[in-house]
């Protein structure tokens, strides 16, 4: 990095493409929609984000990690803010993202357009033989943002990012 | 903000918090000891989701208190907690956890719809963000109530005799604290009156529609700052860890 060049926030929001959610390492932050703004003087850095699930432990691992990111391209200081408004919607996910969910095994959570009511239906499918013919085992799963269901096509079970 | 709102909002952040630690504590205590596997699942799930809302409440209220989180759940005393009574009872069998569970879950649905409209825009933020994932708890609390009160006589049995212990409980949620007043004239926090109207607007008929009866008993009015013995012993555990290496990094 030459001290010269002064940081867009294009480069940053690149950057920030590459920094991987840490529970779900093929989909990035910017993916997830967790990364909300980031803004920049040409060196120091600020980014906003949101949190998926409140009490989700990673938090403090992607707040480090869009800090080192940050700093690796050149920022002089890094400020992460986290806000919780607006809310964090699964509606958030971008295309790509829910393709790179839904390689990873994890079903991408259907859009609802901000009534989670509705999605409560299992309306989901299998991420490997994309059958509807599936059973939900659990709303609950491995982490916060995960439901456990079952494909009766297939018979394996698998996971869903729920929707929020 | 005047100091007296300060103070009235201090008060009822902490009680919220408070709330939430001591329940995501005793939901905890069912991690390896559930029913079943996919009960584990959930319930450590559930405890996990109410101590990140406690952390919220605590932070929204570090300002006023001057501590942070960890301070306030760890390096306080039994005295000091303004949780209700019905949270801090030991978890009994899954019955009772899972109808404490539903009273609470819908006394929380019922008071974030409320604070979601509060005038004190970082406490509606917050309330917003928490109660969409409240949708989840009380989708599974609610989902146990009917299963085994409409279940077998010995499940059904099991859900009354939980449901005739913690009702006069669960009435404590809506006794006001003394500074609410303030609050609910600042337009910062609902009247619990009405709370109590609409969380029994919910909660009665469906308790009824799972075959259970809801007891004509007086309610436990006790103030927050009053506790039981099953507290200190909550505490103990809860906060050994960190009491035993305060200057730890984690």
């Amino acid at each position: 990095m030459t001290p010269q060049t002064l940081l867009t926030e294009s480069m940053l929001w690149e950057a920030l493409k590459e920094v991987m959610d840490p529970e779900i390492p093929v989909v990035s932050l910017v993916d997830m929609g967790i990364v909300r703004a980031v803004e920049t003087d040409g060196r120091n850095v600020t980014v906003t984000m949101t949190p998926t699930f409140s009490g989700c432990p990673a938090l403090v691992v992607m707040e480090r990690l869009i800090a080192e990111k940050m700093k690796e391209v050149g920022a002089e200081t890094v400020e992460v803010k986290t806000v919780l408004k607006p809310a964090w919607t699964s509606d958030w996910i971008s295309e790509e993202g829910r393709a790179k969910l839904k390689a990873f095994g994890l079903a991408p959570p259907p859009v609802h357009g901000g009534d989670v009511n509705i999605m409560l239906v299992p309306t989901v499918a299998c991420p490997r033989c994309d059958s509807t013919n599936v059973t939900v085992k659990n709303t609950f799963g491995s982490t916060l943002c995960r439901a456990i269901y079952y494909c009766n096509d297939c018979q394996d079970a698998f996971e869903q990012f729920k929707p929020l | 903000m005047n100091e007296q709102v300060q103070q009235a909002l201090m008060e009822r952040l902490v009680a919220m918090a408070d709330d939430e630690v001591i329940l995501g504590h005793r939901d905890s205590e069912w991690t390896g000891h559930a029913p079943i596997l996919e009960e584990d699942i959930a319930i450590a799930n559930i405890a996990q989701d109410e101590l990140g809302h406690a952390i919220i409440w605590y932070e929204l209220a570090e300002p006023f208190t001057g501590n942070d989180a960890d301070s306030m759940a760890f390096f306080r005393d039994a005295r000091q907690f303004r949780n209700v009574q019905m949270v801090e009872l030991p978890k009994g069998d899954w019955a009772f956890t899972m109808m404490r569970q539903f009273l609470y879950d819908a006394y929380e649905m019922t008071l974030l719809a409320r604070l979601a409209e509060s005038a004190y825009e970082p406490l509606a933020e917050a309330a917003d963000k928490v109660r969409r994932e409240e949708i989840y708890h009380y989708r599974h609390s609610s989902t146990w109530v009917r299963r085994l009160g409409l279940g077998t006589e010995e499940s059904n049995t099991r859900m009354q005799r939980a449901l005739d212990h913690l009702w006069p409980y669960a009435l404590q949620l809506f006794r006001a604290m003394p500074n609410d007043s303030t609050l609910i004239e600042a337009g910062m926090f609902p009247d619990l009156a009405e709370m109590r109207a609409a969380w029994e607007k919910v909660v009665v008929p469906y308790l009824q529609e799972s075959d259970l009866t809801v007891p004509e008993v007086e309610p436990i009015y006790a103030e927050r700052h009053h506790h039981t013995e099953h507290l200190v012993d909550l505490l103990a555990d809860m906060q050994m860890v960190a009491r035993s290496l305060p200057e730890a990094v984690w």
